[in-house]
């Protein structure tokens, strides 16, 4: 038993070891989306190119603009514009965002009169446009408590950014991409491996061996769950040197959740494998089968909370949400197994499901 | 519980009635025969005639839909485990791994077949020694000639000392010096008392073959030894004789 | 002028020499086979004729174009039908022959009367509307075949065409081809099976990238001038056994559930009973027979003592 075990392991890493292309895949694709989603898409704003119609110019509004160009966020590309040249700067993309300072800025900010300064954005972007918008309330804020001290603000925002504090978007990526790297990884590598050897034939050759299912499914599977943890261990720590995101919760009870993920996404592998007649069949549907709802679904980049109902409740048999919530909490909040006993709790039930169910077929199809 | 199997040694496959239906079309249609150890059995027949889902529930690997058969004296519903112990499967084209060495090959399917290490590691020697490997050990298994490759093929189909041996196409596309150098291994194992099933398109492998089965639409049309058959169709060779049998059916499709 | 001329080939890949310096011609309307077991270099040379691959050294003239440099003068012209072939699974019979026609740039009108020709003489007719994927082995090969004369070639190239057939329709298949060559075109074909060598008017017999022997079937099976006799037994091996070990005859080989004896001195069938029955080997039947492409092939293999 063990031994027919070890031959078809010991196997399977022959296989994995003879093709250095595929390894090289296996390896580099984490890292190279990795840095893909950690530098090119990022959804933090910086240097937004703004215009300034300073109409007032005046000492408060000079300092009002002195402020805002003393922060990260806004680089002023136009400054002194003409309040007629504005939609020729949006539609040259001169600018992304443009502020106008009334003529009574001055006057008005003496007689503690309320200031209206106008805000234009180019919404063509929504989230960029929705972005500003927030950030610029938050300034306004800041401003007014600053300028007019005695005025009397029964209660103030005053937010602080836990777990994150700079608002780095890669905090929030690095962990998502282990969740989808990982489950698009080993769902393609188990698909493949089989189907790969129904189409030579020698699937054959083992289904007359006194072979049983569960030794197939364990032998082949066993080998590319190493896989996937070696390949989780290198998006950590690209995550955590390079990213700097920190790793602030038990490291245990995240190699735990890492192995018990990796097998979902093995049995996801299983179950394509048993509707693929050819690698490429098996490469699409591993391929939509992780990455749509992954991406989509879990909160990976859209908040769970915000979407409508039904897909709230579809996200709850995703397995990626829940890890998602595992893994980031682990990560980013440093909490452990007491918080996160719930959300374990969901990703084994799935797994569980996922591994029986794609036993079940596994096996039918062989008798078939 | 133990039970003791007695293996029926003059019969190691005994078929009776054995019919298989895939939905409503009969793939196999209520098929007899006997087959007895040191033979060498042909199994015949267009394509799509049954051939192979009468192999495979011989195999295990297809519970049939009615019937009867033993293989190595054990029954085909409920101990196919003990049946794939007791057979080895050739198919030239297919049995190896290419990109595993020829020893890699043997150490795996040694171990598929539960074989402890010393055995292995003897089975291997053997092996190498028989087949004159030794040089080749290591090579890949892409890198050999065809007609090592078979030869190849067939010993790890014997690691586990099989009583019945199930041969496909074992000869296609090798050259006509090394397919005798096979048949000459085959019948030397039909000595041992080995039972030896051949499925083919090849006739010049079914005249080795001792008692030829010709399979046409589901039913067995002919069973006989070759030279028998051949007289009854008036025929130079199987190819006539194959041709005169299959054409008189509806066809292949 | 023969469509077909390859001059002292040679092609290696890496270590391997897959063609060592082979020389053959095609000749006008004539079936040509090239006979050999895989691995032999029957589709590195085929590749070669067709462009796919350049050869190392040598030349082939197609139509008496040398074809290096004139890719695209050998690509309209020749009908050429890759090994294990197999169509586009998913479109109908008509469907792949349009597709085929309109690749070939075939006016649609003289499309309709090609197909009714192809539909006839492959009896594919009543299959025009079944998808590829769902015929059967002999029905596909003839599709595929099918395919290729859309552009009515008049030099076709087969690689081992009938592969995985079973023999019935490998038999009709061989018919079509026999019809092409009679409405005059150059068809040159490679096969692992040796019952398919006798069909063809001119042989060449392919080992390790060589050729062995290339002649007409019976001007090949008269280079065994010596007796051949068969000896039925039912035990052949060990005929065999005794036979090749006693050494009085100059060949012995094994066919079937006999073997096929060389009496060079030309004994007689009285005497090789004798010769026989000393041994004490049991047989049930010797007759001198016809001495058949096979035992040719089993001659040379010994002869260049591969």
């Amino acid at each position: 038993m063990n031994l027919i075990l070890l031959s078809i392991i010991k196997k399977e890493f022959h296989h994995i070891l003879r093709d250095p292309q595929t390894l090289t895949i296996i390896i580099f694709m984490p890292v190279m989306m990795l840095f893909l989603f950690g530098y090119a898409i990022t959804l933090e704003m910086k240097q937004i190119e703004t215009a300034i119609i300073d109409e007032a110019k005046s000492n408060e509004s000079r300092a009002f603009i002195e402020q805002l160009m003393a922060t990260d966020f806004f680089r002023i590309t136009s400054a002194d514009v003409k309040s007629n040249q504005i939609e020729t700067i949006f539609k040259e993309r001169k600018a992304r965002c443009a502020l106008i300072i009334p003529y009574d800025f001055s006057s008005a900010l003496q007689r503690n009169k309320k200031v209206k300064i106008q805000l234009l954005v180019d919404a063509s972007d929504p989230n960029a446009a929705n972005f500003i918008n927030n950030y610029v309330n938050q300034l306004n804020l800041k401003f007014n408590l600053k300028n007019n001290a005695d005025v009397f603000i029964p209660f103030s925002f005053e937010p602080v950014m836990l777990y994150n504090p700079d608002l780095k978007s890669y905090y929030f990526f690095v962990p998502g991409l282990i969740a989808v790297i990982l489950l698009l990884i080993s769902a393609l590598l188990t698909s493949i491996a089989i189907v790969r050897e129904k189409e030579r034939g020698t699937m054959e050759q083992i289904l007359v061996s006194p072979v049983s299912p569960i030794q197939i499914i364990i032998g082949k599977t066993l080998p590319y769950t190493a896989l996937g943890f070696l390949d989780s261990i290198i998006i950590l720590l690209f995550g955590c040197l390079w990213f700097g995101v920190p790793l602030n919760g038990p490291v245990l009870l995240l190699g735990f959740s890492l192995i018990l993920y990796i097998i979902t996404g093995l049995s996801f592998g299983l179950l394509v494998s048993t509707i693929s007649k050819t690698q490429q069949v098996a490469m699409l549907a591993a391929l939509l089968a992780t990455i749509l709802p992954t991406i989509m679904l879990s909160g990976f980049i859209f908040p769970v909370a915000s979407m409508p109902l039904i897909f709230q409740y579809l996200s709850l048999i995703v397995p990626a949400t829940h890890f998602l919530e595992i893994i980031r909490g682990i990560m980013l909040k440093g909490i452990g197994l007491k918080e996160l006993y719930i959300q374990l709790g969901y990703l084994f039930i799935l797994t569980a499901f996922l591994i029986a169910l794609s036993i079940k077929k596994f096996s039918r199809n062989l008798e078939g | 519980m133990e039970t003791v199997k007695i293996k029926n040694n003059s019969h190691s496959v005994i078929v009776e009635a054995l019919t298989k239906k895939f939905g409503g079309f009969t793939a196999v249609n209520n098929i007899s025969f006997r087959v007895s150890g040191g033979e060498i059995f042909g199994f015949l027949g267009a394509n799509g005639a049954g051939k192979t889902t009468a192999i495979r529930m011989l195999c295990g690997l297809l519970m049939p839909t009615s019937g009867q058969a033993t293989v190595a004296g054990f029954d085909v519903y409920t101990e196919y485990e003990k049946i794939k112990m007791n057979i080895g499967y050739m198919s030239q084209k297919f049995s190896l791994y290419e990109d595993l060495t020829v020893r890699e090959n043997i150490e795996f399917y040694g171990g598929v077949y539960g074989l402890s290490r010393k055995e292995i590691r003897e089975k291997t020697d053997y092996l190498m020694d028989y087949l004159k490997l030794w040089d080749h050990a290591d090579d890949l298994t892409k890198s050999l000639p065809l007609g090592w490759k078979q030869r190849m093929a067939l010993s790890t189909a014997l690691l586990h000392d099989p009583d019945i041996i199930f041969l496909d196409e074992p000869t296609s596309g090798v050259d006509p010096v090394s397919r005798r150098n096979f048949w000459l291994l085959i019948y030397e194992l039909a000595e041992q008392g080995k039972t030896i099933f051949v499925t083919t398109h090849f006739m010049d492998e079914a005249e080795y073959c001792h008692r030829l089965s010709i399979m046409r639409d589901g039913l067995i049309v002919e069973l006989d030894k070759p030279g028998v058959l051949k007289k009854k169709y008036n025929a130079e060779n199987m190819q006539d004789v194959f041709m005169k049998i299959v054409r008189g059916g509806k066809g292949q499709d | 002028m023969n469509p077909i001329i390859i001059e002292n080939l040679y092609k290696t890949y890496g270590k391997v020499t897959a063609v060592n310096g082979v020389n053959l011609e095609v000749r006008p309307s004539e079936i040509f086979g090239l006979i050999g077991p895989d691995g032999a270099g029957k589709t590195t040379i085929i590749r070669i004729i067709v462009s796919l691959l350049n050869p190392d050294r040598g030349q082939v003239l197609f139509k008496g174009t040398p074809i290096a440099g004139n890719m695209s003068f050998v690509r309209t012209q020749v009908g050429y039908m890759p090994q294990r072939f197999s169509l586009y699974q998913d479109l109908t019979v008509e469907e792949n022959l349009d597709f085929f026609g309109d690749l070939f740039n075939v006016p649609k009108n003289i499309q309709v009367n090609r197909k009714n020709n192809l539909y006839e003489f492959s009896r594919l007719g009543p299959f025009k509307s079944r998808r590829a994927g769902a015929l059967s082995g002999g029905m596909k090969q003839k599709l595929a075949l099918s395919c290729m004369l859309m552009h009515e070639p008049d030099v076709i190239v087969l690689d081992e065409p009938t592969f995985g057939v079973d023999p019935v329709s490998r038999s009709e298949f061989w018919e079509i081809l026999k019809s092409l060559a009679k409405k005059g075109a150059s068809i040159l074909v490679t096969t692992a099976y040796m019952d398919e060598a006798a069909l063809c008017d001119r042989v060449a017999f392919i080992f390790n990238g060589r050729i062995l022997g290339m002649d007409s079937p019976d001007k090949l099976v008269s280079q065994i001038r010596d007796s051949i006799y068969l000896v039925n037994s039912d035990a052949p091996h060990l005929l065999f056994d005794r036979v090749s070990k006693s050494g009085k005859f100059k060949g012995c080989e094994l066919f079937g559930d006999g073997v096929h004896l060389t009496d060079s001195d030309e004994a007689g069938i009285e005497t090789i009973k004798d010769i026989l029955n000393t041994m004490a080997v049991s047989y049930h039947k010797i007759k001198k027979i016809d001495p058949g492409l096979e035992d040719v092939f089993l001659k040379l293999m010994n002869e260049n003592s591969l």
